[in-house]
């Protein structure tokens, strides 16, 4: 991977292609975790996935989480869904045919999850045969790994080269994180990087929320970053457009900073200290009239 | 701490009464202690201990600390004298 991310940085997209066809990709699969269900796994999925293409890498973003199907919404691609990954698994279909490319951005597909099917469809040496023969094609596999400990995420999390876990600074939803660390560290999956979702600058500042510190004191794995609580990010959602896709949002920045960082560039954490909420804003407006 | 905090009389801030909320929980999961082990602990460490020396049971605290991924049990056992000292 680090061997051709030396290639992509060469500016141009001519030379991006010339060297594709004789340097074998080999993608690095990741999976985004949580636990607690509604942390932000499919947002993140999306946002990650859309924010890689972007830069130029080829991408496939898998939804996991069969029997609630969501990615597709997220990302906006529901009307384009033919084949599903419980089809590939069962051979109905071959893998290309499951993967829906999206037109937005070059370089950018989903192979949605299953709706009428349950986790039990699918087994880890499923995921695992599947996501092999993605390898040679793409930079990046994301795979949305449902909430929970069980089946579905034990499907998710087999393929992958990285997990990345998220959690947003609640008790619940960290407590869940570190039960998931200490599952994916004795599969020898560890350490993982954490993604901190839906933070809230107004509440730290107040003492009224856990701070960045103090979660990764507790849970002591590597930050990945920092994503703050946006009302773009349902915006963006409603439209189906990835915010990494369309706005200048300050989640959105923070989901393309980490995505930088997946590619191994090192980027500045976002001050979200200083953004400015909603009420700062709206009382330095009033006093500015 | 908010306005209405201040008012009503400072209690501690709701982030850090999370935290501790949560490093205690999170003991208790990863050593996956059943409640009551710990007491067991203390109880079987004084017994051994007596032995060869006296202690204050009283001033005797058990903890369980965290460092990086590790969590560690930390008995800090004030000792009165030693028995060898005692008979002689
Ligand atoms: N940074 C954010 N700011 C505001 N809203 C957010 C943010 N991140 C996620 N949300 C919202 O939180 C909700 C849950 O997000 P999402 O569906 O991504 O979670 P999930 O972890 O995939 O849930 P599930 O466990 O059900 O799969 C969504 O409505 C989403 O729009
Ligand atoms: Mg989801």
């Amino acid at each position: 991977m680090n061997f051709f991310a030396f290639f992509i940085l060469l500016p141009s997209p001519f030379c991006l292609k010339l060297e594709r066809t004789w340097i074998i990709m080999s993608a690095t699969i990741m999976t985004i975790t949580s636990g607690k269900g509604g942390v932000g796994k499919t947002t993140a999925t999306a946002n990650l996935s859309a924010a890689l293409a972007a830069k130029g890498y080829k991408v496939v973003a898998i939804d996991a989480d069969i029997g609630l199907r969501n990615l597709d919404v997220v990302m906006g691609l529901e009307n384009r869904v033919v084949y599903d990954l419980v089809d590939v698994v069962d051979g109905v279909c071959r893998i290309k045919q499951a993967m829906i490319r999206d037109k937005r951005i070059e370089g950018l597909y989903l192979i949605p999850a299953a709706q009428t099917r349950d986790k039990n469809a699918v087994s880890p040496e499923d995921m695992i045969a599947l996501c092999d023969q993605l390898r040679d094609d793409f930079d990046f596999v994301l795979i949305d790994s449902p909430a929970g400990i069980e089946q579905g995420f034990k499907n998710a999390v087999a393929p992958a080269d990285k997990v990345i876990i998220i959690t947003t600074p609640e008790v619940a939803a960290v407590r869940d994180a570190d039960r998931i660390i200490g599952l994916i560290e004795a599969e020898e999956q560890g350490p993982g990087e954490l993604i901190i979702n839906r933070l809230r600058p107004d509440m730290i500042k107040r003492g009224d929320m856990i701070g960045i510190e103090d979660v990764l004191d507790i849970l002591a794995i590597d930050l990945l970053g920092v994503v703050p609580d946006d009302e773009s990010i349902i915006t963006s959602t409603n439209r189906g457009v990835p915010a990494t896709m369309e706005n200048h949002s300050v989640a959105s920045q923070a989901f393309k900073n980490v995505a930088t960082r997946i590619t191994g560039e090192t980027v500045p954490f976002l001050d979200l200290e200083t953004q400015e909420t909603f009420l700062q804003k709206l009382s330095k407006f009033f006093s500015s009239l | 701490m908010g306005f209405f905090d201040k008012l009503f009389g400072g209690s501690k801030n709701s982030g850090s009464v999370a935290k501790e909320r949560l490093q205690v929980v999170l003991i208790q999961d990863r050593v996956k202690m059943p409640p009551g082990t710990m007491n067991k602990i203390r109880d079987e460490i004084i017994e051994v201990i007596s032995k060869y020396v006296d202690i204050d049971t009283e001033g005797m605290e058990i903890s369980l600390t965290k460092s990086a991924r590790q969590s560690r049990l930390v008995a800090d056992i004030p000792i009165l004298r030693s028995r060898q000292n005692g008979r002689r």
